[in-house]
């Protein structure tokens, strides 16, 4: 961790002047393979990203590059029927779409983190085929579409303030940013960093042929091999393109090296470049060969797998050839590197690689945490016939307040304007003045609307005893701080109360304002903790929610100390045996939780409830309004 | 079409392989529903099956490629082919369907043919993916993220084995029956209830995470990226020893037994989870035939049922309130409780 933590803190010039280095080096390295690597760049549209890409068109020469446009429509994507080429030919004419085009270059995507799944998975489709199917407008096509791929992400970072509250970076969609090796960074490079120098580091075309031509003949030693995928493993790295992609940019860099054979200081380039910018986890102990790989991702629950030093090799570890090269190139690694030392050495590349924010956020387990909250809230779009954006067009007919999309439905209607009026005439050519445009129901298209998905706030209020009254009163406070908040979002609100022997709803879930104020107003306080019957309200409400389409957000305002069971008779133990099993249904149903801890101290109970619901937890005394207020804009 | 990777190269996954092998043996099980992580291979296994399934006979000239046999559903032609004393067959490749994303309805349906109504004003149906994938398989790649109205449209003609097309002042009828093959992964959305039902078998895939199969699996794809040809070709010969396994299987299924007691268990299990319709005991039996066919054995037993019960009835259980734990885990448990004894040999 020390060594890290050294590692990782750099001036910021130097900062900004390293980044763009890697952001050259993998320029270099895409271009030697596009199709093996991939290049997500995050950066404001301004000269640093202009000179990249400037760079980059130099660099390529004569090789396409298009760029994909943000609300691209499929035809255009994938290709379809061009309808006016039909037309005046008199036979289907296809229409190559743009990944089509992008064939043998690469293709930008503007504006990636705004990028919709659907189009994503397209693409993802593609890349992994190398050829675009489409099954289109009457036409099928299959095109050769083997490119490189650039998404350009403009996206807001979740930043130091957003870690800790657990906010959501924006980001290309995960299914494309999966098959992109190489995250750069130019968001902190200053631009006397970029725009110094000039193009001389770009390959010439001689020489970028000759490393392309390299690079499909580079051997990878086994242990090399080995290395990284092991080096892929501790940084919690779990999907395989990863390694894939790290291994590509291993012989990639061999190539441009000018070696045959690859070597431990191209895997620390790809450590550094690849696997660094997706680590997840930290090994225990970069110093010394980690006993067993850390468990912190909570998405593996298989035991950890064995160390690899303490099994055999498939191989005999390091290659004859690569040996002597060792000796005579490289420093940092004496003579023949025992594959422990070779994973450390690729370990410490990544390590050192990782943005100072980034280690605290995974030291303190919270990067997996945002990632496993990050499925499930209210990203979730939804299709509805009437408001919302357009996104796109489907045959059907305008029912429900669907609208008809009068140029699609004509554009499905031309080509059978011949026949059409052919079968009308009975067979007979049509009428000469006769210029009517026939359109059937079957022409019919509707403009499909989607909307985000609106959200359904459930308070529950602890209004017990326990929870003494004048922490109540702070409660409400922050529940109307709330409510104003989802006021402004559009929200529905339902208000839950539980003391005594059970939870009462209060208020079903609405928009309106004032009821819910008045709700909570008129709450009584004193009475037993029914914790368990509360949660177990909540959840059937957010259920309802969830089936009416909404995403619900429970906000539960309690002291964790339950001391009434589900039954309804008292008794600490049971009370609070009940709350957990209620907690844990809670969490199973899925959805956001946030607990706010209302006791005077932030107490160990809570804590262990919100644990067993995986909520947000938030005790209340160093939580203002405000701040309840922006992690339940966080969680919805 | 370029070469996909081979079946037999896939590095574990083996419950995955299992249920497509199942299926590839007894169509009617229903189909296969591959969940899981990214980059797990799940793509990579369906295409690979391909090149896996032995040729089937098909009658001449028959756009649906018809199976020679009389009975079961035809098309309009087919009588007229098949009218003849013997009607001339041929062997055609088992189709493999890719459904793309972004397909329109008219393409998987079918609709009227465009060139033909263009040039000559003639009023023909051209067949669709559906006809395309009869008496073979339909592959759905993230099948969450398929557009509404063709997951209604899928639904409807998984269940009845018949394509009707009423459009274009055309009304064909013709046999779909199909496999229907589907992988998604569940962080990009859940798929409707009846959809998954319509699967026969689901499967979860995740990451491997020991390193020797995780470089293993970097190797082989490595391996193949670089030389499609030659690394299919090494691998030739284990994929045509798949085949005959499948071949075998298929060849014994009709004569496996499946003994009265084995359908009381089955029973027994589907009541014991609570699983909505019958859909799930009849997969779950299939499936274990098929299984017992697969692995030789000429009658169905428990421990075939006991392999298949996860995978048959995991995706058909109501989520329940008053348990946390997973599907797989109330499968298994189920098992547990109702067959005491311990597997004869796993």
């Amino acid at each position: 961790m020390t060594l890290a933590a050294e590692a990782a803190e750099p001036a910021p010039a130097a900062a900004s002047f390293d980044a763009w280095a890697d952001a050259v080096l993998a320029l270099l390295l895409f271009s030697i393979d596009l199709r093996g690597t991939g290049v997500a760049l995050r950066a404001g549209a301004g000269p640093v990203r202009d000179r990249w890409l400037a760079l980059l068109r130099a660099q390529l020469g004569a090789q396409p590059i298009r760029r994909l446009p943000l609300h691209i429509r499929d035809e255009r994507l994938l290709g379809g029927l061009d309808l006016t080429a039909t037309l005046q030919a008199g036979r289907p004419v296809a229409l190559r779409g743009l990944l089509a085009d992008s064939d043998g270059g690469v293709l930008l995507v503007a504006m990636a983190e705004r990028l919709e799944p659907g189009t994503a998975a397209r693409l993802a489709a593609v890349i992994d085929r190398g050829e675009v199917v489409a099954e289109r407008d009457g036409v099928g096509l299959v095109h050769a579409a083997r490119f490189g791929v650039v998404a350009l992400d403009e996206g807001e970072d979740g930043g130091p303030e957003g870690a800790g509250s657990g906010r959501q970076g924006e980001h290309p969609p995960a299914c494309l940013h999966d098959r992109l090796a190489f995250r750069l960074d130019l968001v902190n490079v200053q631009q006397r960093d970029a725009l110094a120098g000039d193009d001389s580091m770009l390959l010439g075309a001689g020489e970028l042929a000759e490393a392309r031509r390299r690079c499909a003949l580079v051997q990878v030693p086994e242990d090399l091999l080995q290395a990284v995928c092991t080096a892929a493993l501790a940084l919690g790295v779990g999907s395989l393109r990863a390694s894939l992609q790290a291994l590509c940019v291993v012989r990639a860099h061999a190539a441009l090296q000018g070696r045959d054979v690859a070597e431990p200081e191209d895997a620390a380039v790809a450590a550094r470049l690849v696997l660094a910018p997706r680590a997840t986890a930290l090994p225990q102990a970069p110093e010394q060969p980690p006993p067993e790989e850390p468990a912190d991702s909570p998405d593996e629950d298989e035991t950890p797998p064995p160390e690899p030093p303490t099994e055999p090799p498939p191989e005999p570890p390091p290659d004859p050839p690569e040996d002597t090269e060792d000796t005579e190139d490289t420093e940092d690694s004496d003579a023949t590197p025992p594959p422990g030392a070779l994973q450390d050495l690729i370990l410490q590349a990544a390590l050192a690689a990782l943005p100072p924010d980034l280690l605290a956020q995974l030291k303190a387990g919270q990067a997996s945490r945002e990632a496993a909250r990050a499925a499930g809230v209210a990203g979730a779009l939804q299709k509805t016939g009437r408001r919302g954006r357009p996104v796109g067009v489907r045959r059907g007919e305008p029912r429900g307040g669907q609208r008809l999309n009068v140029i699609e439905t004509l554009r499905a209607a031309v080509p059978w304007q011949k026949l059409r009026q052919r079968t009308a005439a009975g067979a007979a050519e049509p009428a000469p003045g006769h210029r009517r445009v026939e359109v059937r129901a079957e022409d019919f298209h509707v403009t499909q609307i989607r909307q985000r998905r609106e959200t359904t706030t459930i308070f529950a209020v602890d209004a017990s005893g326990s929870s003494a009254l004048q922490r109540l009163a702070e409660a409400k406070g922050a529940v109307e701080l709330l409510l104003a908040d989802c006021y402004v979002r559009r929200d529905k609100v339902a208000v839950l109360g539980f003391r005594g022997r059970s939870a009462e709803l209060l208020l079903p879930p609405t928009r309106s304002l004032v009821r819910a104020k008045r709700a909570l107003s008129g709450l009584p306080g004193g009475g037993g903790t029914p914790l368990a019957a509360a949660l177990d309200a909540a959840n059937g409400l957010a259920d309802a929610a969830r089936r009416r389409g909404d995403t619900p957000v429970v906000v539960l305002l309690t002291d964790g100390r339950a001391n009434v069971a589900l039954d309804g008779t008292g008794g600490r133990a049971r009370a609070e045996a009940d709350a957990l099993d209620a907690a844990r249904r809670l969490r199973v149903a899925g959805g956001a939780v946030l607990l706010i801890d209302t006791s005077a101290l932030p107490s160990a109970q809570a804590a262990k409830l919100a644990q067993a619901m995986q909520a947000t937890y938030l005790p209340l005394p160093q939580a203002g309004a405000q701040a309840v207020s922006r992690v339940v804009r966080a969680a919805s | 079409m370029s070469l996909s990777f081979p079946f037999s190269a896939i590095v574990g996954q083996d419950d995955m392989k299992l249920a497509i092998l199942i299926a590839a043996v007894d169509p009617s099980v229903g189909g296969v529903l591959v969940f899981g992580d990214r980059g797990t291979g799940k793509s990579t296994a369906v295409r690979a099956l391909a090149a896996l399934l032995p040729p089937m006979r098909a009658v001449v000239g028959c756009r649906y490629h018809c199976a020679p046999e009389a009975g079961g559903a035809v098309c309009e032609r087919c009588p007229e082919l098949k009218s003849a004393k013997k009607p001339k067959t041929e062997l055609v490749p088992v189709p493999v369907v890719d459904l793309p994303l972004g397909a329109t309805e008219d393409r998987v349906v079918g609709a009227l043919d465009l060139e033909r109504a263009l040039s000559q004003g003639v009023k023909a149906f051209e067949p669709g993916l559906l006809a395309r994938a009869n008496r073979g398989f339909l592959y759905i790649d993230e099948v969450n993220l398929l557009e509404d109205h063709l997951v209604d449209l899928l639904i409807d003609v998984a269940a009845s084995g018949e394509n009707v097309v009423e459009r274009e002042g055309l009304s064909v009828r013709h046999p779909a029956r199909f496999v229907l093959v589907g992988s998604g992964n569940p962080e990009e959305g859940e798929l409707r209830p009846q959809l998954l039902d319509r699967f026969g078998l689901s499967v979860e895939v995740r990451t491997p995470s020991d390193v020797p199969s995780r470089i293993e699996v970097v190797k082989r794809r490595d391996a193949f990226e670089r030389d499609p040809a030659g690394f299919t070709k090494a691998w030739a010969d284990k994929d045509a020893q798949v085949r005959q396994h499948i071949v075998d299987g298929r060849k014994r299924l009709p004569k496996v037994t499946l003994p009265d007691s084995l359908l009381e268990s089955a029973s027994a299990l589907c009541l014991r989870l609570g699983t909505d319709g019958l859909r799930g005991e009849l997969t779950l039996i299939r499936a274990a035939r098929a299984l017992a066919a697969l692995d030789g054995d000429a009658q169905a037993g428990l421990e075939h049922l006991r392999r298949v019960a996860a995978p048959a009835l995991r995706h058909r259980l109501r989520r329940n309130p008053l348990d946390d734990t997973g599907s797989t885990v109330r499968v298994e448990r189920a098992l547990a409780d109702l067959f005491a004894e311990p597997p004869a040999a796993d």
